[in-house]
């Protein structure tokens, strides 16, 4: 594979998600008003009832908006995985997808700038949300925007790849509902998104096991530290980790030789 | 890298089942430079399977295809470099532009600004498409995306072009359009053309032949050679005696 051929064809396959997103402008604003929404009426709704002590990265008492603020980008960007995923599946029963795994370059090459593309437009609804909820007073120290980025990219490319590898075992779009139900909403409700994981703990042991193993709960918790410029190195190798995992079946799955495709067929019978 | 012998396309003992039903059993043929070869075969046939074969969407584990000399399984960068493709669905973006499509596809293959700039007009211009260029596919009638997909498949100049089945849906003009255009290339492009249908109208006298019936070539030759084997006058009565003799 030549550098060249690659950087032109990853240019080219953000560009195109772009195009798409540019284009599909009630999606970003759906994406947008979701968190917006939880923001605004529940976290509103719930401040009183709901009081964070003191636990890091935060130095101070602080309200459930600002908590819960660093959870709902995890949200965004978790909704925006799946969101990848159930195009890719459409792409693939349209046939777009196609165009995409007859280029001439490898496969894992061809499914990571995919994955790129899709982390690229998470991060772009990200700081929309951000500058909203900077005039609602949740505003984090300026550098924190800046160390929030890489662990965007990377949370990005997990989600992204974690909706890659549904998608590869998805054999219809009908079946996507069910991941609404078995895999956004559990990941999401069972993490440090909404609470934190010593509240979970008062409530319920399995669900404080449960919330904790959970990659999206190590994922919203770098997303968290980052944005209060800290590094927390435990949920960055969790999350990297369940990144290389989530990739390599997805990769494996999209193989012609091996995963869904042999499903399908592949040998005699 | 193999030897090509002169082949732009060897399909060689290529065999493939979808779990315990066999789509295409030992099927062998091959492609020379200009050859316009029709690929004849109900529905059914197996034409999809061996596109998706060739094309490396499937990977089969009995038999190989070679394009230009490279091993599709082996070597499938080199060898889908030479390869444009008109699939059977369309694989336009809808919601994008005819423009935003080609400059898609010339990303993928690695291909310059500049030269991205002047292949696209140069084949939206052959297909009478430029002037459409800034349209949404989703506004284009089935004829246009057509065109379209031709000219995205030859934007990155391959040496070998595959139709699956490129005027299904499509009206008589239409039709007409493109069989002559794609025939064309074959002469003026020195391109080497493998266009599965099941529309004996779509060959021309001069084409080449391989029948597929139930998964296994039936017949492979110039449309003449076909003919004249089965005691035909035309590819029509040669195609049914062929297909017949499986059913019997």
């Amino acid at each position: 594979m030549k550098s060249r051929h690659a950087s032109i064809a990853l240019n080219g396959i953000i560009k195109r998600e772009l195009w798409r997103f540019l284009r599909q402008r009630e999606r970003f604003v759906a994406a947008l008003v979701r968190p917006l929404v939880w923001l605004f009426v529940f976290a509103a709704g719930f401040r009183s009832t709901l009081g964070i002590a003191i636990i890091p990265p935060y130095e101070t008492y602080i309200l459930y908006e600002v908590y819960i603020a660093v959870g709902l980008i995890g949200m965004i960007q978790l909704f925006n995985g799946m969101q990848s995923s159930l195009s890719m599946v459409y792409d693939r029963e349209m046939g777009s997808m196609k165009t995409l795994l007859i280029s001439p370059l490898p496969r894992w090459f061809l499914l990571t700038g995919k994955l790129m593309a899709g982390a690229f437009v998470s991060i772009m609804q990200v700081y929309t949300f951000l500058l909203v909820a900077w005039f609602y007073d949740i505003q984090a120290p300026w550098l924190g925007y800046l160390t929030l980025l890489p662990a965007l990219i990377l949370v990005g490319l997990m989600l992204g790849a974690l909706g890659m590898l549904l998608s590869s075992f998805i054999k219809q779009l009908e079946n996507f509902a069910g991941i609404m139900n078995f895999v956004i909403f559990p990941m999401f409700f069972m993490s440090t998104a909404l609470y934190p994981l010593w509240k979970i703990k008062e409530s319920s042991e399995l669900l404080h096991t449960l919330a904790s193993y959970n990659p999206f709960s190590q994922a919203v918790e770098l997303l968290r530290f980052a944005l209060y410029g800290q590094f927390n190195a435990y949920a960055f190798v969790y999350t990297l980790v369940s990144f290389a995992i989530f990739m390599g079946v997805a990769i494996w799955g999209y193989n012609p030789s091996k995963g869904m495709m042999v499903k399908k067929g592949g040998g005699p019978p | 890298m193999s030897q090509t012998g002169g082949f732009s396309l060897q399909v060689e003992a290529l065999s493939y089942a979808y779990d315990e039903k066999r789509a295409l059993n030992n099927v062998n043929f091959s492609l020379q430079p200009k050859d316009c070869t029709i690929l004849l075969g109900p529905n059914g046939a197996g034409k999809t399977t061996l596109f998706s074969l060739i094309t490396h969407l499937y990977s089969a584990r009995e038999g190989r295809v070679l394009i230009n000399g490279y091993d599709v399984k082996k070597q499938p960068s080199l060898a889908l470099a030479n390869l444009g493709v008109v699939f059977q669905q369309t694989t336009l973006d809808l919601d994008l532009s005819v423009l935003q499509n080609l400059k898609y596809h010339a990303s993928l293959h690695g291909m310059g600004r500049k030269q991205t700039v002047a292949r696209i007009q140069q084949e939206l211009e052959r297909q009478g498409m430029y002037e459409r260029r800034n349209e949404q596919v989703k506004l284009l009638n089935g004829g246009h995306r057509r065109r379209v997909e031709i000219a995205r498949a030859l934007l990155h100049q391959p040496s070998i072009l595959l139709l699956d089945e490129p005027t299904v849906g499509l009206d008589m003009p239409s039709r007409k359009g493109i069989v002559e255009h794609v025939h064309s290339l074959c002469k003026d492009d020195n391109l080497s053309v493998l266009w599965a249908t099941h529309l004996f109208d779509e060959a021309y006298e001069t084409d080449q032949l391989v029948v597929l019936h139930a998964g296994e070539v039936k017949a492979n030759g110039s449309v003449k050679e076909v003919c004249e084997q089965q005691s035909a006058n035309d590819i029509a009565a040669a195609f049914q005696q062929l297909t017949a003799k499986k059913a019997s």
